[in-house]
């Protein structure tokens, strides 16, 4: 470890501003920041006596993904490896058969289904990780700053949202999108009003609708076309999820097709609440959320609809299909995007519960409202703030006017 | 000269003005609808302008509003017919964004700004300027949005002269079909922009 320090500290005279590679500050820094503590400290008082930083809130929530990864790889695999053996295929197409056969197709088994899964997750996450890393370098060099941590987030948050299918060339189309649009024209991290990895998500979506949702882009296996649960239940409701052969407990703990880290909601929650647990995601947001979402479901239930079966879908569906659980705890707690007050907090989570709802229920077009309730809910949480401070000026004035 | 020049960068409607992006935005999703709608802009505007500077001196301060929109109508109107008769296929992709070209707030923002105080030959001149800075705007669009959105270019110059055809290409890759909707002509409008910017600002 002491070569490695010294000679990181022989590179620095070189990258400070005047040394003939200055240019490659940026690099530098990431490289040595991210192995060793940086040497900076506060020099004015007051100190927060605290460990805490950006470093550390975007590797906590970076290894509460690693549940999600790996389900992504397991689940990826399952799927193919299940619609394989239906459809008599013997081994995967293109490039990927060379390699992805090594333990076999067998579905029953789950170091052959994480293998496999490997192969459609591993080209999905490097793909974003050298695109998106790169301009991220770019960006700080250009602009003479530190590269920031916020990307390992962003990367593999975009990652999990998208189908396990999805062609490379548009996963690096869409983070680029994503952090020079979503991010960095606005200065960067922390100066984002949208989420980045929602822009990347939105701006393929609508992009490339036949790559991004439909019915044959969620099993990796080649002419195969099965609907996810929720684009089942937007034709036939509940009774529709049943006739594909999942049940609730099938999508609770992550059995059906989807999104690389969407499915399994059993681990999503339980990687929210570790979050939850070290304060990095707002437990209002999250409390916000479902109640908006139980309340709209509810109230939908209660209405009902002879035409639409989505009025009828009960609240613990709506929890366990689609994009909601990775949203609401990864998503929505995005710490920059989202309300800053505690009280907007969960005006904004209910916001983000009451669009996702009326999204799924009552618009044709989408089956998924999740990213775009979240986006929505970006854009309204400066003015949520703006209301719960201009009204909490509005108290004190009167506190102060009645004792004064 | 500067009267020429001055709808090209400095002044241009598209990009410095931000006018008229109602029709900008919506008929610019091809290079050919893009055309003929600068070209259609460009006649009412050129006619317009030269028109009203001329009149300019027997209108009324109260009424010139109405005035002014009901000569523009006039012209639209006539645009319109031919347009029908002469190049039925574009005037239905144009849809109902040519009749509306009498509410283009250029046309009636340079009679307010300009031709009304200025003699005839420098506001048609003026108008000129514009109507090239517009057009040339409203091509690029065209051209990024074509190209992104339906991996094509001049797509139906055939039907509009027929010895154009030859310039209609197609692209062998994915369109990304954001770049149709009104969504991906502002983004790339942004782009358009923030690069004139950039560039004028220096490096």
């Amino acid at each position: 470890m002491k070569a490695l320090r010294n000679i990181l500290d022989s590179i620095h005279p070189h990258v400070m501003p005047g040394g003939k590679h200055e240019k490659w500050y940026a690099l530098y820094e990431a490289v040595d920041t991210g192995l060793y503590s940086p040497p900076e400290t506060t020099g004015v008082a007051p100190h927060v006596r605290d460990g805490i930083d950006l470093k550390r809130v975007m590797g906590y929530v970076w290894m509460a993904t690693f549940p999600l990864m790996f389900w992504a790889c397991y689940n990826a695999g399952y799927q193919a490896n299940s619609a394989m053996a239906q459809m008599g295929i013997e081994s995967a197409a293109g490039w990927r058969g060379a390699f992805a056969g090594w333990f076999g197709y067998d579905h029953t088994s789950i170091f052959s289904n994480v293998w496999h899964g490997l192969w459609y997750f591993l080209p999905v996450y490097l793909t974003t990780f050298l695109v998106g890393g790169f301009i991220e370098v770019l960006f700080a060099t250009v602009r003479g700053h530190e590269v920031n941590e916020g990307f390992f987030v962003t990367s593999i948050l975009f990652s999990l949202t998208l189908p396990p299918t999805i062609p490379l060339p548009m996963v690096a189309i869409g983070i680029a999108f994503g952090v020079i649009i979503g991010k960095e024209v606005f200065g960067g991290t922390g100066k984002n009003f949208l989420n980045p990895a929602l822009v990347g998500r939105a701006f393929l979506f609508f992009a490339y609708p036949a790559a991004m949702s439909g019915n044959a882009v969620w099993v990796a296996v080649d002419g195969y076309t099965g609907a996810t649960a929720l684009g089942a239940a937007m034709t036939g409701g509940i009774a529709a999820i049943a006739e594909l052969g999942f049940s609730w407990s099938d999508a609770f703990l992550g059995f059906v097709p989807g999104s690389l880290g969407e499915t399994s909601t059993l681990l999503i929650l339980l990687s929210g609440a570790a979050l939850m647990a070290t304060g990095i995601a707002s437990w209002r947001i999250v409390a916000g959320v479902m109640v908006g979402m139980v309340l709209t479901s509810s109230l939908f239930n209660l209405i009902g609809s002879d035409s639409n079966p989505m009025f009828a879908m009960p609240w613990y569906w709506h929890l366990v299909v689609g994009g909601f659980a990775f949203g609401m705890m990864f998503m929505a707690t995005d710490p920059v995007t989202a309300s800053h007050t505690n009280s907007g907090r969960i005006a904004y989570g209910v916001l983000i519960g009451i669009m996702v709802v009326l999204v799924r229920v009552v618009n044709p077009a989408f089956p998924e409202g999740m990213m775009l309730a979240i986006l929505f809910a970006n854009i309204w949480a400066p003015m949520i703030d703006y209301v719960v401070i201009s009204r909490n000026t509005k108290r004190r004035m009167a506190r102060t006017a009645a004792t004064a | 000269m500067n009267q020429l020049s001055e709808g090209l960068l400095k002044n241009n409607p598209a990009t410095v003005q931000l006018l008229g992006l109602c029709p900008l935005l919506a008929v610019s999703n091809t290079v050919v609808n893009a055309f003929g709608m600068a070209i259609a802009t460009a006649i009412t505007l050129i006619l317009a302008t030269a028109l009203s500077a001329a009149i300019a001196p027997w209108v009324s301060k109260h009424t010139r509003i109405a005035v002014y929109v009901v000569l523009i109508a006039g012209l639209v109107s006539v645009i319109e017919l031919l347009m029908q008769a002469y190049l039925p296929s574009l005037y239905l992709s144009l849809g109902l964004f040519l009749p509306l070209i009498v509410t283009n707030c250029i046309i009636l923002g340079r009679i307010e700004a300009h031709a009304t105080r200025n003699t005839i030959k420098n506001a048609a001149v003026n108008a000129l300027g514009m109507s090239i800075g517009f057009g040339l705007i409203l091509l690029v669009l065209g051209a990024v949005r074509e190209f992104v959105g339906q991996a094509s270019l001049f797509a139906g110059a055939g039907e509009l002269l027929s010895m154009a055809a030859a310039l209609e290409m197609q692209f062998e890759f994915t369109p990304a079909l954001i770049a149709l909707f009104p969504a991906g002509a502002f983004i790339v409008l942004a782009m358009i922009v923030a690069l004139i910017n950039w560039r004028q600002s220096g490096p």
